[in-house]
């Protein structure tokens, strides 16, 4: 009798105990593989009691959330703005995703649309990560289109997949950021996501687009937990003179979220910009702590934005990302960010379609203010052209 | 997460039951159910196309089984190919000869290079190695800071002579570190480099040469789990520009399928040495091709659950539980301790997920509502210990004060001891059955080898069977028309042999 087994039927136990599954269980062989050294499950456990008890956030126990003033003022730099951007976007939006395009358009050429021809636009789609029902439903809505309407041109052709596409990535809706508060107090963006999609980056970036806008910002680097994180906020804050509100690394993020409000309030700021940690969706432990942050944070002042950043290499798990993200923070917005790669980004039109959010920013490139407002219209006819 | 290949295949192959042979346009009808499975894994279009070609060729040939009911042969098939494919040739890291052995980390901006650097630090000194991470990352803001941190935590020496932020020139930086490694007798080096994207010819180039200037012994190409289609043009990309050696696998913690893995491992042929799973330096450990060709399929993960089984569990309690509970003597107590070990692995359905062959019961599990746990865990601290101890001494006013001191109603509480003594029956007889549920249709499992697949065969054929009766019995459960005391008989399940058995649905009828 291992271990395992008792689990196993503890876990079958609880489920029948609570809800009633039934289950089918079979005998197997007894010998397991050796057990892999001991490890802790999340960072949750380890933070232990202060990231439960929330420390009374005016007096810190700590050191306490030092916020940095940026240095020289003389120094700062202008960032550009964010109108231009588009016309970037769409340049590079065209060297990268024009194989995309250029092969739909070659198929639809043709003289006759065979299967192999049908089989061929439905890889092309598969292969920009849109995702099997997607596909299916562009590619089924496409074939009746062209039938129906007795299309052979492959002018018509393109203009009908146009069509389609556009449909798919839905320009009604609203693609603005909700950046400005009720009663007087700040706007409240909160930056989600998985570990390593930009998020600190897109806070940045974002920041300096407020700023251009000329809108005064104040940052949360509620990133306590991976090394290094809240410097890179704050050397991205110090470049368009923004201060930036820290904490302790391993630190209490809710509270930072809170500290930075709070400062926000304070100095009378246009928006607050929190920078979470990245966490993965399946880890319950620090999903939670996620909804603490937003319940803390909400505690000042209402979140007006929820964030979700996405790396368009993201492939069919991006939608499991949004939904489990969607449930606990309740996301408002969509960046997708690296579309400067060969990745297509496809998934945010499954993600869209899926779950109604819409993808408000793009960020492409290593430069500062490689990041645009999102325009389906302007994002198919790159795709197109 | 329940939507899984096999069950996807079994109603493909509702029609075709008991024929236990395939033919060619069987194997046609289930191609496409093989393919959408592989591409919601995210497996490139190509990959798929070539291997959905194999699987064909392979189920037709002289492999026919007749003792495996068709969805089963099928996913045996598939399963066996992706193992062979994703296995290939694993091999270790290849240690240089005279001088210190230098590994080179190359890949797409949030990879997780620099974190992983820290792990490969402290696996390589567990190893008796003595490692040092040079940070050429000198792009991203505070990429160096990172990786002086993560070096930190797993006691291994950073080289970082540039403070990074766009100063300072990487390939610089690597040959010193190799310099530095030389003369302070480190004898692995780790360089770090920054992520860079495979169409960027300018870091591309820079990427290769830092290569030439270290020559190392193995390049490693970081790839995360999550990537889509992409990972195709960018494992080609990085073969060309640095010819990495060998690739490594991260944010496996996440429920990503990672059907990449199969993507790069075909395209490039250079294999997965690593596999990276979670946030800790320690999560970190060699790639196990037959857990990732069940992932891919989605076929249900044992081994995961095993291992976060073992990480959240007490084992000498969990042993003492267990002799428990085969007495018959294992009470509210040891549930309620055993019931909060496993809620730390994570929700409830989702560890029901892990188990195979769940499946079929998708429907239940997703509705179970985790908040369940949180009831029965206060009605249970809502007793006394003697109560706990003994449930049979709870009566009529004991269960008025405990539904009163854990806010439910007396029947919540009526029904948490009945189902408990139940349940204690069911779990003793599981215990006495000999252990784990196994997974029929899961032929990778490791350490199943040859001995078991003779067993399994027959019992595989069962299954199918059980299953073909299931959506029937189910709506009888469902409709609840099922009479209680069927559920007294089924009860009495044998427990010999291999039998597989069931629980009772109308167990579910109890609730």
């Amino acid at each position: 009798m291992t271990t395992t087994a008792l689990i196993i039927v503890i876990a079958a136990a609880v489920v029948l105990l609570g809800g009633g599954a039934a289950l089918v269980l079979t005998r197997s062989r007894r010998q397991l593989p050796p057990a892999p050294q001991t490890r802790q499950i999340d960072r949750a456990d380890e933070a232990g009691e202060p990231t439960l008890i929330s420390p009374d956030p005016e007096v810190p126990a700590e050191p306490g959330p030092a916020v940095d003033e940026p240095s020289a003022v003389g120094t700062l730099e202008r960032p550009e703005a964010p109108q231009g951007r588009l016309v970037r976007l769409r340049a590079r939006l065209a060297k990268s995703q024009g194989s995309l395009g250029r092969g739909l358009l070659s198929v639809l050429g043709r003289s006759t649309l065979d299967d192999a021809a049908w089989e061929e636009i439905e890889d092309t789609l598969l292969a920009a990560d849109m995702g099997v029902t997607a596909t299916d439903e562009l590619v089924s809505n496409l074939r009746t289109t062209l039938r129906v309407e007795g299309i052979t041109d492959p002018d018509q052709a393109k203009a009908a997949l146009r069509a389609e596409l556009v449909r798919l990535v839905d320009p009604t809706l609203d693609r603005t950021l909700t950046s400005t508060g009720t009663d007087g107090k700040p706007g409240v963006v909160l930056v989600v996501g998985v570990n390593g999609t930009g998020k600190t980056t897109t806070v940045g970036r974002l920041a300096r687009v407020l700023v251009a806008d000329d809108k005064t910002v104040v940052l949360g680097a509620a990133d306590t937990f991976r090394a290094a994180a809240a410097d890179q906020l704050q050397t991205w804050g110090e470049r368009v003179g923004v201060p930036t509100v820290r904490g302790p690394e391993g630190g209490d993020p809710a509270s930072v979220g809170f500290e930075s409000v709070q400062r926000g309030i304070a100095d009378g700021v246009d928006v607050v910009l929190v920078d979470t940690a990245g966490r993965l969706h399946t880890k319950s432990g620090l999903m939670d702590e996620l909804g603490k942050v937003k319940r803390v944070i909400e505690k000042q002042a209402p979140v007006t934005e929820v964030l979700l950043v996405i790396d368009a290499t993201t492939g069919q798990n991006g939608l499991t990302q949004a939904r489990v993200f969607g449930e606990v923070v309740d996301v408002t917005g969509i960046v997708l960010t690296k579309l400067d790669g060969t990745a297509k980004g496809g998934i945010v039109i499954a993600v869209q379609r899926e779950l109604g959010v819409p993808v408000k920013y793009v960020g492409l490139g290593e430069g500062a203010d490689d990041l645009a407002p999102f325009d389906a219209d302007e994002f198919v006819d790159a795709l197109l052209s | 997460m329940f939507d899984t290949l096999q069950d996807r295949l079994q109603s493909a192959f509702k029609n075709l039951r008991g024929k236990g042979r395939l033919s060619e346009a069987d194997i046609d009808a289930v191609a496409r159910e093989i393919r959408v499975a592989l591409l919601d894994a995210d497996v490139a279009v190509s990959v798929v196309r070539d291997f959905i070609a194999r699987i064909k060729e392979r189920a037709l040939g002289a492999e026919v089984s007749q003792s495996l009911n068709p969805a089963q042969q099928v996913i045996k098939i598939v399963n066996d190919e992706l193992i062979q494919i994703l296995g290939g040739e694993t091999r270790r890291i290849r240690y240089a000869k005279n001088g210190p052995t230098v590994i080179m980390l190359a890949g797409l901006q949030g990879a997780g290079k620099t974190t992983l650097a820290g792990k490969l630090g402290l696996w390589l000194k567990e190893q008796g190695k003595s490692p040092m991470l040079v940070a050429a990352d000198l792009q991203r803001p505070n990429a160096v800071t990172q990786l002086q941190v993560v070096g930190e935590q797993a006691g291994v020496t950073v080289y970082a002579p540039q403070p990074g932020n766009g100063v300072g020139d990487p390939v610089q930086v690597a040959t010193a570190g190799l310099a530095e490694a030389r003369r302070t007798l480190h004898d692995v080096v780790v360089v770090d480099t920054a992520g860079r994207l495979g169409i960027d010819a300018e870091l591309m180039q820079q990427a290769a040469d830092i290569r030439a200037a270290v020559d190392p012994d193995e390049v490693l190409f970081v790839i995360d789990a999550m990537i889509g289609q992409d990972a195709v043009v960018t494992a080609e990309a990085f073969l060309e520009g640095v010819d990495f050696t060998g690739v490594v696998l991260t944010k496996l913690d996440g429920d990503a399928r990672g059907g990449a893995a199969l993507s790069v491992r075909s395209i490039t042929g250079r294999p997965i040495m690593f596999a990276s799973t979670g946030e800790k330096l320690t999560d970190f450990d060699a790639f196990h091709p037959d857990r990732m060709a069940g992932r891919i399929l989605d076929m249900g993960d044992m081994l995961t659950l095993i291992e976060q089984a073992e990480k959240a569990f007490d084992a000498e309690q969990a042993a003492k539980d267990a002799e428990k509970l085969m007495g018959g003597s294992f009470t509210l107590d040891d549930f309620l301790k055993q019931m909060e070990a496993i809620s730390k692995m994570g929700s409830m359905s989702k560890i029901m997920g892990l188990i195979p062959g769940m499946g079929q019961y998708k429907e239940q599990i997703e509705n179970f509502d985790d908040r369940e746990v949180d009831k029965i865990k206060a009605i249970i601290l809502s007793m006394t210990p003697a109560e706990r101890d003994n449930p049979k001494i709870i009566d009529g006013s004991r269960r008025a004060r405990i539904s009163k001191g854990s806010g439910t109603q007396v029947k919540d509480v009526n029904g948490l001891v009945d189902r408990f003594f139940d349940a204690r029956k069911m779990m003793q007889q599981m215990a006495k059955g000999g252990g784990m549920p196994g997974m029929p249709g899961m032929p990778g499992l490791p350490g199943a080898g040859k001995r078991a697949g003779a067993k399994q065969k027959p019992q595989q054929k069962k299954k199918g069977k059980r299953v073909s009766g299931n959506p029937a019995k189910r709506a009888a459960a469902a409709s609840g028309t099922a009479p209680k005391d069927e559920g007294a008989n089924a009860f009495g399940f044998p427990a010999q042999g291999d039998q597989p058995f069931e629980l009772p649905k109308e167990l579910k009828d109890l609730m």
